[in-house]
């Protein structure tokens, strides 16, 4: 029997729709404003008395919250007008003090039970939602050469004890090492001494030796050497921004390499690009002392707090001398592992050849004692205070904040690489890991691009986006219904199931909506009928052929499916072309673009055939069909 | 019941349509080469700021102002209001901030020098930026008020190596940035908010131009595979032309009448490519299902009823694409204008190359029926031949 389709056909159709519409739903509901507080360490407890100060300080500030939530870590709580959120968080701020972070959120106002089946509403990008995006280039030849400088030392030291003698060994400013040797024999023993050990360097003599008497090799990292520092440094910074960026109190902010040596930082909600460039580009510091011993003059001796809150309750403050061993700029890495014999965790410190002789030379006679690392960061704390005329203005005062990470006992002389064993769990291992790499950044980076969007552009263009895809939409069901009557309002019911399919992909893949985004959709709408145009030209061209309706219909479908396949299919290729080459805006286009087809291939031909299916099939004689 | 559809000579126009397309080529081809693309902040680096004025604005006195700073090709145009300007320079504000400080110090006399601009030590949180000014000291430099504290915040003043460092919290492209914005305000007597402003360095611009000359050409690469897997090698090549003839006559258009060409623009006309190699192939797959169904095998013929048979359809689809760029180009905000306003004329030029072009080309390669038999037959041809 012609075009009668089997029932699971209908109710995957109907699956299919009632998904769609589910997670299509939350984004009607307009998110609240809200304030989200954190600690800035892990270890603050976030409890509900926070929350009732919170909401105390408001109502004092009389602005209106409601909603208040407590989680593991956060506290989050709705704010009634979007105008008063700034002032609400300042007002926070002021009322909890230091050690919480504030940030400006949005609630989402899905229902529960919404929430329950995972629906969530769509990501917004910069452009819709507000906020500043830097780009920041690594300056990874810097890494490059510094990582050379501590290969120059390194090298130098393995000469000297294979009691190799040579002239020079200097690091090149462009990722070369030039060694001078005053006889070729030097020369070729120190080649075959070193080569092995640098896996990732390439090692070549001159052709000819310029000046009589002098023999030299240079050695260079390979391309893959050359990345392999490139990734290093990236991820490094990456790592470092994250952290530096969570303190800007940015709910969701977007860290993200990009190409080779760039990264990309979008904040969302924020409006001053200056305070976020100030704390993009700070850095904290590191100091490795010793711990006093009871015989250390009071004169050298200083107390610091732990870090760990934990910690300081347990063991109080920390005595380290005054003297240092070495700073953070020396620790080339730190990683968190797993001791190979105990499998307890613990951090493998690398310092570069300086740091190392350093750490060597006083730690080889103070084998027992304890060594302390130090956090050193410096902060700036806002204060409102009254100036001359009464008025409350802010006052930014610096501060250094010094909190010992690490105190552990020296159980032999350290070198270059060292370990910190001792440790809890993983997760304190790779904690303190962390804090270890951010003494310093692994390579500099400055600011290439830079963009801020008001939060009212962002409301505009949401608004530009949503009214161009209404009208379109609207248009285009209308047209169909006007040119297809019947069968335009199968294809008309297949394009919305097409553009909730569409809406609710992109929610469940976590797409960020932007501008271009949304001109993807109005474009997808725009094309998706393509596919039901095809398919009605050729039942109306069966007609006029004198096939019966049935078997035009029939006809119609089955001959158009393979045109609306080759034809989807190349837009496919251009898609992920585009998708794979772009950045930004063209990214954004390119998602919607790519879902909006394969949501078309199955919507346009599935859902208008099932409805057409459903009308005229099985009808033994049918006349006359409206097209 | 039966009709006979009333075949329309497309062919046999081809001789006037390809003069035609030449000539609108050629043109496009010369706008391009004489002026150029007007390229937009994301190709050309620069600074844009999209200001909000509390009345309308007075465009020539904002140029005045622009034109006084000696900013790099300046632009100042509504955007959507008339209360809503957009300023673009290809100048970087950081640049054009050092020049200035560099022609004030300079004015201070005995050989004082901006030397140069670094960043703050680390004890210095919440600061922006160090200059290093050479012969000349503090003091003389705090009582020529130079850095005051309403422009420039928390000024420190220190010594190294006998030059003076000036520690400054404000920025200093945020300091001139506010200075050019103050100065519009004062020359229009407006009040102006800033509403967006864009910094794009200079490199990202030549990266993006390699990514979409790149992303172009593979696109014509794998469209080209395709079609020539699907179809065959003939095909390919009408499509390809067709689909470099859309691309050169929307560029053109862009050239000719100094339209801005930005990254939305680049994505616009990828994807032209993408819907208009889609109008082809519908073409196409009737050309190929009239060859193997019709007895006729006159090229030009069946090509003629092909076209015919699909322009039904290839007027409703234009229609309605058209139909949700126009709101896209009215209703979605100047944003997008110029990428609705790229698809629009890519939609006519591919449309008119999909029925005049891409089939004309594949007929003057010499399209025959054996072309297109279906590859099983010609596989069983071959192994025939191996046989002795």
């Amino acid at each position: 029997m012609l075009n009668r389709y089997p029932l699971w056909k209908y109710l995957l159709l109907l699956f299919f729709a009632v998904i769609g519409i589910i997670y299509s739903i939350p984004n009607l509901y307009a998110p609240d404003p809200a304030l989200q507080v954190s600690g800035d360490s892990s270890a603050k407890v976030i409890d509900a008395p926070v929350l009732a100060k919170m909401e105390a300080a408001l109502k004092a500030a009389n602005i209106e919250a409601f909603g208040g939530e407590v989680t593991a870590k956060t506290a989050m709580l709705r704010i009634k007008d979007v105008e008063q959120q700034m002032v609400a968080r300042k007002i926070v701020q002021q009322a909890l003090g230091d050690g919480y972070v504030v940030a400006l959120n949005t609630a989402p106002t899905t229902p529960a039970w919404l929430q329950s089946l995972g629906a969530s509403p769509l990501k917004l990008g910069l452009d819709l939602a507000g906020g500043v995006h830097f780009l920041l280039e690594v300056d990874t030849a810097s890494a490059v050469a510094k990582r050379q400088e501590i290969n120059a030392d390194d090298m130098k030291d393995k000469m000297r004890k294979a009691k190799v003698r040579y002239a020079s060994v200097v690091a090149q400013k462009d990722n070369q090492i030039t060694a001078r040797f005053r006889s070729e024999e030097a020369r070729d023993e120190a080649l075959s001494l070193l080569r092995g050990d640098y896996p990732t360097m390439l090692f070549t003599t001159p052709d000819s030796e310029q000046t009589a008497g002098e023999f030299t090799f240079a050695a260079n990292f390979t391309e893959a050497g050359v990345r392999e520092i490139e990734d290093y440094a990236v991820s490094q910074n990456l790592i470092t921004l994250r952290n530096r960026v969570n303190e800007l109190g940015v709910s969701e902010p977007m860290v993200q390499r990009q190409g080779r040596s760039r990264i990309i930082v979008q904040l969302a909600g924020i409006q001053d690009p200056a305070e976020a460039k100030r704390v993009i580009g700070k850095t904290a510091n590191l100091e490795f002392r010793l711990g006093a011993s009871p015989d250390t003059l009071v004169s050298n001796k200083e107390e610091f707090p732990f870090k760990d809150e934990l910690m300081q309750m347990q063991r109080g403050n920390a005595v380290l001398e005054k003297q240092l061993i070495v700073t953070g700029d020396r620790v080339a890495n730190a990683t968190s592992s797993f001791d190979p014999e105990t499998n307890q965790p613990q951090v493998n410190i690398t310092l570069d050849s300086l740091g190392g002789t350093h750490m060597h030379r006083v730690t080889r006679n103070n084998v027992g004692r304890q060594m302390g690392i130090l956090f050193i960061e410096y902060k700036t704390r806002t204060q409102i205070v009254k100036n001359a005329a009464g008025e409350d203005v802010e006052k930014m005062t610096q501060y250094v904040e010094r909190k010992v990470i690490s105190l552990a006992t020296i159980q032999s002389a350290l070198g270059v690489q060292f370990r910190i064993t001792g440790l809890d769990n993983p997760a304190e291992a790779s904690e303190l890991a962390l804090l270890l790499r951010a003494g310093a950044l692994a390579a500099p980076m400055h600011f290439v691009e830079e963009r801020t969007i008001g939060p009212s552009l962002g409301a505009e263009n949401i608004k530009n986006g949503v009214d161009a895809t209404l009208w379109g939409f609207g248009l285009v069901v209308l047209f169909m219904l006007v040119v297809y009557r019947m069968f335009g309002i199968f294809a008309n019911i297949a394009l919305a199931l097409n553009l909730l399919l569409m809406i609710t992909m992109l929610s469940m893949f976590g797409a960020t909506l932007t501008l271009p985004g949304i001109a993807g959709i109005v474009l997808t709408i725009g094309m998706a009928v393509d596919a039901n145009v095809l398919i009605h030209s050729r039942i109306r061209e069966e007609l006029k052929n004198g096939a019966s309706p049935q078997q035009a219909i029939y006809a119609g479908y089955e001959r158009a499916f393979i045109t609306i396949l080759d034809a989807n299919l190349t837009t496919l290729i251009v898609g992920v072309i585009l998708f794979a080459i772009g950045t930004g805006p063209i990214k954004g286009f390119a998602v919607t673009l790519i879902v909006g087809i394969l949501t078309t291939m199955y919507a346009s031909v599935s859902c208008s055939r099932a409805l057409a299916n459903l009308v005229y099939g099985g009808r033994k004689n049918l006349q006359k069909i409206s097209i | 019941m039966t009709k006979e559809l009333r075949i329309i000579d497309f062919m046999g126009v081809r001789h006037y349509t390809s003069a035609l397309s030449i000539i609108i080529v050629i043109i496009s081809l010369a706008s391009l080469a004489i002026n150029g693309l007007k390229l937009g902040l994301d190709f050309t680096g620069g600074t844009q700021l999209e200001l909000l004025f509390d009345r309308p604005a007075d465009l020539d006195n904002i140029r005045g102002v622009l034109e006084k700073e000696e900013l790099k090709s300046p632009v100042a145009v509504l955007f959507g209001s008339d209360q809503e300007v957009m300023i673009r320079t290809q100048d970087q504000m950081k640049v054009k901030a050092q020049e200035k400080l560099t022609t004030q110090i300079a004015a201070l006399g005995s050989g004082a020098a901006l030397e140069g601009i670094e960043r703050p030590a680390r004890e210095l949180e919440g600061f922006a930026d160090t200059l290093v000014i050479a012969n000349v000291s503090a003091e003389a430099l705090q009582q020529k008020a130079l850095f005051s504290p309403e422009t420039y915040g928390r000024v420190e003043y220190q010594t190294r190596e006998g030059k003076t460092l000036v520690v400054v919290e404000n920025s200093i492209d945020s300091v001139y940035l506010r200075q050019i914005i103050a100065d519009i305000e004062q020359a229009t007597g407006a009040k102006i908010q800033l509403r967006s402003s864009e910094f794009v360095g200079p490199q990202i611009g030549d990266e993006l131009r390699d990514q979409g000359g790149l992303g172009m050409l593979v696109a014509f690469a794998l469209v080209f595979l395709y079609v020539a897997v699907q179809f065959q090698w003939k095909f390919s090549t009408g499509a390809i032309i067709g689909l470099v003839h859309d691309v050169i006559v929307t560029l053109g258009f862009f050239a000719f009448f100094h339209w801005d060409f930005d990254l939305t623009v680049l994505a616009a006309i990828l994807a032209l490519i993408g819907y208009s190699i889609n109008d082809t192939i519908v073409i196409y797959d009737r050309i190929r299902e009239n060859f193997r169904i019709l007895r006729k095998t006159d090229p030009h013929e069946v090509i003629n009823i092909s076209i015919t048979q699909t322009l039904g359809r290839t007027i409703m689809t234009s229609a309605s694409v058209f139909i949700v760029l126009f709101c896209l180009y009215f209703i979605a905000g100047e944003v997008l204008q110029g990428f609705a306003l790229a698809l629009i004329i890519g939609i006519v030029a591919g449309t008119y190359s999909s029925v005049y072009i891409c089939a004309n080309i594949t007929a003057a390669l010499g399209i025959t029926k054996e072309d297109l038999m279906p590859k099983a037959k010609a596989e069983d041809g071959t192994e025939l031949d191996e046989i002795p």
